[in-house]
């Protein structure tokens, strides 16, 4: 008979066990799944998780889904260790691809060294702004940030929609749905020869750099986790609230805009209908399977990445649908909260009651 | 001048878009009394919707396809309610990871039939109610699910007011010590109701799919989980504004017609935002005052139970 028992401290280990534990049960569950399917589930995993990076371009391909999906995630985290519930990053990428590319589109001729900056503060400050209306919302008007950022997803999504089926679309493009392509001075420059790996995952890394700095050296960061683990203690130290939820909130649009203006100036280069496949929701995950902090963020990214990788080969080598990507996405959170149990609780096996015996 | 006729088609389609918003919050309503907050109605609407939508399409049945989304439902909201009421997991974490699995699974499964037809439900007038002026077309002269959903709005209405078992579900939500002190089984009673609002949320998604659309597209629920959500609070957790929160609700989604009927046009994908904008300012209006949210809220809503012994 298995039996929960309440651990007398919490464990030191088990936060950092438990996400190595989800991933080993979501891989079991997923080979279980593919033998269900009819496939050969050891082929299956390898198309998953080795297939897509076994040369180079791959590996650049790596970085270029890992760099936006860590900006968001850590943004999120920053939010979530002050206990504020951004689901928003997804609206706030979007916003800031939308109005990066807004401007880009102005100066298709421009060969100004100006150009490339101009445009990734554009999406950053875009990010920002989405973000702040659930800042508003929640400081002023005391509204859940779950919901309204939820909403404002929907919303960035359809706005986004409009303008690239309207104001933004190319007048010489026949009438696609796309912008101009962006001048290469609007570009992220590349950073290897062969492969499409762009400087968007340096500052991706250098902002991961950052929020470590921030949530572990600075007194700022630690209001804010004070204010996530006891609002009252927050309180009564005399730590302003709203002002650190406008704090986070900016910083996790900030990061999530500019991840969103890095996809349009990076592998895109021009607005399309679909700029992310939904990286502002995969950095939820991201965000709690590395604990929250900026180097667990940093390798849960990359493994979040190699999922929407394994995903795209799993369709073009064993012809399943992409959506697989999505489950296992959901698999993974599951997994993860249930073996989190374990480090406030552990699993003992207890012999049967002596009645049994009799 | 609006006329007649377009008045009645308005008003029918704001009751037929409100209906799966109005099973949707009818089932958190319940859940969110008994003290748990379930973030992932959108996941099970979508479950709900591919898998009512697959049954009826291989079984040819209505009847079967509403039956597996509601089964289907229900085993949505146990894999959340063993997390949070079992293992004491974060409600909000488990809510939103019962959504993206739910919106991950049902794109899969559903991958194959997108774009298949299916015959729906069809209205079915009442005679003489279906008569009366404006609101007669509205509410009598709808499909069988619409009925439905008021035959569910009254049996939970009176549940909560005058029966045993709502008073249980209430005591649980607002203090589950005390609940649990005079002997309710107060696991029990989450477990059902978390189980009663998967049952509602699939269900719903098998209006979506096999009587509102009828069809499968992915992500096809389109944040109507996350509005019944909001609706919930708009209700102030009370079922009769449920009712006419969804109505409200329903209308605003479908202001499209009523600008087309009037000659307007409006470029569809900023028509589309209006639930969305609606939401927020339904929000805005009714959280700005903490005092009345804390007044009506479930006291221990999100809150995990801990049994002393």
């Amino acid at each position: 008979m298995i039996k929960m028992e309440p651990r007398q401290e919490s464990s030191p280990w088990m936060p950092y066990v438990s996400p190595l534990l989800a991933g080993v049960l979501t891989l079991v569950t997923g080979a279980i799944l593919f033998a269900a399917l009819g496939q050969d589930p050891l082929f299956a995993l390898k198309t998953v998780l080795i297939t897509p990076i076994s040369d180079a371009y791959g590996v650049g391909e790596l970085f270029v889904k890992a760099g936006p999906i860590l900006l968001c995630a850590l943004g999120l985290s920053v939010a979530y260790r002050a206990n504020v519930w951004n689901i928003g990053a997804e609206g706030q990428l979007l916003m800031g691809g939308l109005a990066g590319s807004a401007l880009a589109v102005q100066f298709t001729d421009s060969e100004g060294l100006w150009l490339l900056p101009a445009v990734l503060l554009c999406g950053m400050v875009a990010g920002m702004l989405w973000a702040a209306l659930a800042a508003l919302l929640k400081t002023r008007f005391n509204t859940n940030e779950i919901l309204t950022t939820i909403m404002l997803n929907y919303i960035a999504f359809n706005l986004l929609q409009y303008c690239v089926h309207g104001p933004l679309k190319d007048p010489h493009g026949f009438n696609f749905p796309e912008s101009a392509m962006f001048a290469d001075a609007a570009r992220l420059p590349l950073l290897m020869e062969d492969a499409r790996v762009h400087l968007g995952i340096i500052l991706a890394l250098a902002a991961a750099a950052a929020v470590w700095v921030l949530l572990g050296k600075s007194f700022l960061g630690y209001q804010i986790q004070v204010l996530g683990r006891d609002s009252r203690a927050a309180k009564m130290a005399g730590f302003k609230e709203k002002r650190l939820v406008w704090l986070v909130l900016l910083l996790s649009g900030g990061l999530a805009g500019l991840a969103g203006v890095g996809e349009v100036a990076g592998p895109i280069g021009q607005l399309v209908p679909q700029i992310s496949p939904g990286y502002g929701y995969a950095a939820i995950i991201v965000a709690f399977l590395g604990r929250l902090h900026p180097v667990g963020v940093t390798l849960a990214s990359i493994l979040m990445a190699l999922l929407f990788m394994g995903g795209e080969m799993v369709q073009i080598e064993l012809n399943l649908p992409l959506a697989l990507v999505g489950m296992f996405q959901g698999m993974l959170l599951f997994y993860l909260l249930a073996c989190d149990v374990l480090i406030l609780y552990r699993i003992r096996w207890v012999s049967p009651p002596a009645t049994q015996t009799l | 001048m609006m006329d007649i006729e377009l008045v009645n088609n308005v008003l029918q389609a704001a009751v037929r878009t409100g209906t799966p918003l109005l099973l949707v919050a009818l089932g958190e309503t319940v859940a969110e009394k008994s003290g748990v907050l379930n973030l992932g109605q959108e996941g099970m609407l979508l479950v709900g919707a591919v898998v009512g939508f697959i049954t009826t399409l291989t079984t040819g049945s209505l009847f079967l396809g509403f039956m597996a989304a509601l089964v289907a439902g229900v085993l949505m909201s146990m894999l959340f309610g063993v997390l949070v009421l079992k293992l004491n997991a974060n409600q909000y974490a488990t809510g939103l990871a019962l959504t993206i699995f739910g919106t991950g699974l049902s794109a899969f499964v559903g991958a194959g039939y997108v774009g298949q037809p299916v015959t729906g439900l069809e209205p079915i007038a009442i005679p003489w109610l279906s008569d009366i002026p404006v609101i007669g077309n509205a509410l009598f002269n709808q499909d069988l699910m619409v009925y439905l959903s008021f035959l569910a709005t009254a049996a939970l209405f009176w549940f909560f007011k005058s029966t045993r078992g709502g008073l249980i579900v209430k005591a649980v939500g607002e203090s589950p010590d005390s609940a649990n002190a005079i002997g309710l089984p107060v696991l029990p009673t989450r477990y059902l109701a978390v189980a009663f609002g998967g049952a509602m949320a699939g269900v719903a998604g098998g209006y979506l799919s096999l009587a509102y659309t009828p069809l499968w597209a992915e992500n096809m629920s389109a944040g109507r989980g996350w509005i019944a959500l909001a609706l919930v609070v708009f209700a102030s957790w009370r079922i009769e504004r449920v009712m006419l929160g969804a109505y409200l609700f329903g209308l605003a989604s479908i202001l499209h017609l009523v600008a087309q009927g009037l000659g307007f046009s409006f470029p569809p994908n900023l028509l589309a935002m209006l639930p969305y904008v609606a939401t927020i300012l339904v929000l805005v209006m009714l959280s700005s005052n903490p005092a009345r949210n804390k007044l009506y809220a479930p006291v221990s809503l999100g809150q995990p139970f801990f049994k002393s012994t």
